[in-house]
């Protein structure tokens, strides 16, 4: 009778424990990570979450480096730009991974963060096939965009009404674009799709539709568009003559210690911006000719 | 020893609905205390955007054109499915019998067994290009979110039907039948009437799902915040806006306690829901 009883006073405990963690904040996360209880420095456990647009690369690199340090574990999560830039702040993951500058993001105290800059990937606007236009300005998108023209015939392509299909306000690579192509100007209320594959899907399918994709979602079911005569490709991108383009950060909160400075060095490597970055679509880092800062300006490096 | 365990899991329950709650309000009237957001101005207004502010200086949060596309898909998705589910239900209870009701039962679990992903899927390759095609417009809106929806609740009204449609006392279908009336009279005039608070209980929960569901419908609706001007324009509703915005904002901030705010909308309906269901339960068994 006794130790039933010890034994369901323990599960309470373990329940109202649950229950506070559970409730409690975003902070219960922190303690177990980054331990001081490994002995040696090359070990422990690192998560990143935040851009989906970066996810899938930094799988990719973290599966490598674990194969050659076993004592690392590291896990990677999406969860959008915002959740990575928030989480990182809170303490309660190592690395935030953003498609933005930490400085333009609402409710984010960049001073704290630390900016790892690992790829660079560039974005191209799309359209259906049967739109019939291959190229125009960067006046010409902008008034697509903003919802000044509205018929495909205006551009020189076919008397098709235009269809803009939009990104989540607040997607990293809708700032990154608005950015480049609005400058200011407020985009016209439209569709807004939340990722890069359902909008491949939709401008593929839909007559006249408009969007734009990172150049690793692009293929044949879409035409990309030149912009005043620039072909969106990877050199044009380094040189900075193709202007939609942006960083691909990894923020950690101070500076990177012990298992994520090692992790980050690897990301940083010549073995992973020479071959997985372009294998996966990206723009390695080293090649970037141009540099740009938080507010947008672009110099020589 | 069992009896601890029953207490504790009840225990638990309890407290993750009271957290759940106390969170999402929480969080959610943080747009009207801290950000000092309007409510009628949230309820009312039009134009979402809540990075941005008004030529006021008001932050644009106007979450009517996600609350009217919400009902109108969920409304019109009950509307629209109740009659098939009827119809299948009274089938599956009244004439088919046995053998029919062994083949319709797994037909409808199967239905409910489906990720709501694949339903979106199917809409996007499928319903959406139909709909242009018959009708104009880009295909998205309403009128696709409705069509998914109808085949997603459909097997909820259709088995909660059949539930209260079997629980009428066999005595009441023998004294019809006693009294000379044939069967559709049986169906119609006696079961039906006796088993119309549990059917619309049914209706109930139906809408309660359609109105709940995220996925499906942002991969038709089309999201936009625009309000909706026919049943093939693009709109948003209350859940595909929050799906596919709250990775973008951070926790704290203007943009996502208005999300949060959304969710709290969410909850009050969900919550209405339930009480229409117990109101119309107690109601139903008085006149028994």
């Amino acid at each position: 009778m006794k130790k039933r009883n010890i034994f369901s006073t323990l599960l309470m405990l373990g329940a109202v424990g649950a229950v506070l963690t559970g409730c409690g904040s975003n902070n219960a996360s922190s303690t177990n990570t980054n331990g001081s209880s490994s002995a040696s420095e090359h070990a422990g456990k690192v998560t990143a979450v935040g851009s989906t647009a970066l996810q899938p690369l930094v799988e990719k690199a973290a599966g490598q480096f674990q194969n050659d340090n076993k004592k690392i574990s590291i896990t990677v999560q999406g969860g959008g730009s915002g959740t990575g830039l928030s989480q990182v702040q809170d303490g309660a993951v190592q690395i935030g991974d953003s498609d933005i500058f930490a400085e333009s993001k609402q409710g984010i105290d960049a001073s704290k963060l630390e900016d790892h800059k690992v790829a660079v990937v560039g974005m191209a606007p799309v359209v259906n096939k049967d739109a019939g236009v291959e190229n125009v300005s960067m006046a010409q998108l902008k008034d697509i965009f903003t919802g000044k023209i509205t018929n495909w015939k205006e551009v020189g392509g076919k008397d098709e009404k235009i269809t803009v299909v939009n990104r989540a306000e607040g997607s990293g690579t809708r700032a990154t674009f608005e950015d480049a192509v609005l400058k200011g100007d407020k985009a016209v209320k439209s569709q807004e799709q939340d990722s890069n594959g359902t909008v491949q899907k939709i401008v593929s399918s839909t007559p006249g539709a408009i969007s734009y994709l990172a150049f690793s979602y692009l293929n044949d079911s879409v035409k990309p568009l030149s912009i005043d005569k620039v072909k969106p490709t990877d050199e044009n991108v380094e040189s900075n003559k193709w202007k939609i383009w942006s960083y691909e950060h990894m923020y950690t909160k101070g500076k990177a210690k012990t298992a994520t400075a090692d992790f980050l060095k690897y990301m940083d490597s010549k073995d992973v911006q020479d071959n997985l970055v372009k294998k996966m679509g990206y723009i390695s880092i080293h090649n970037m000719k141009v540099q740009k800062d938080s507010k947008g300006n672009v110099t020589n490096k | 020893m069992g009896r601890a365990i029953c207490y504790f899991c009840i225990g638990l329950i309890i407290a993750l609905v009271v957290c759940i709650l106390y969170f999402i309000t929480s969080r959610g009237i943080a747009t009207f205390t801290q950000n000092h957001v309007n409510v009628w101005g949230f309820l009312t207004g039009s134009d979402w955007n809540p990075g941005a502010v008004d030529a006021h200086g008001n932050p644009e949060v106007g979450a009517l054109p996600m609350i009217v596309t919400s009902f109108a898909v969920t409304i019109l998705s009950a509307l629209l499915a109740t009659p098939f589910a009827l119809g299948m239900a009274i089938f599956m209870s009244e004439i088919a019998g046995k053998k029919g009701t062994k083949f319709l039962q797994p037909v409808i679990e199967l239905l409910v067994g489906i990720p709501s992903v694949v339903y979106g899927f199917i809409g996007l390759t499928v319903v959406v290009p139909i709909i242009r095609k018959v009708f104009g417009g880009t295909g998205f809106g309403i009128l696709a979110g409705t069509i998914v929806l109808f085949v997603m609740v459909l097997p909820t009204i259709t088995s909660l039907s059949v539930d209260s449609l079997k629980a009428v006392p066999l005595s009441y279908r023998q004294a019809s039948l006693a009294l000379g009336a044939n069967r559709w009279q049986t169906i119609y005039k006696v079961i039906l009437r006796t088993a119309a608070p549990g059917i619309l209980t049914a209706v109930i929960f139906g809408m309660a799902r359609a109105f709940g569901e995220a996925l499906a419908v942002q991969m038709v609706i089309g999201n936009a915040i625009l309000m909706p001007k026919g049943l093939v324009s693009p709109a948003s509703t209350l859940t595909s806006k929050l799906t596919t915005d709250v990775g973008n904002t951070v926790m704290g901030t203007l943009p996502n306690n208005a999300l949060w705010s959304l969710a709290l909308i969410l909850l009050f309906m969900s919550l209405f829901f339930n009480l229409l269901v117990r109101f119309i339960g107690k109601k139903g068994s008085i006149k028994k």
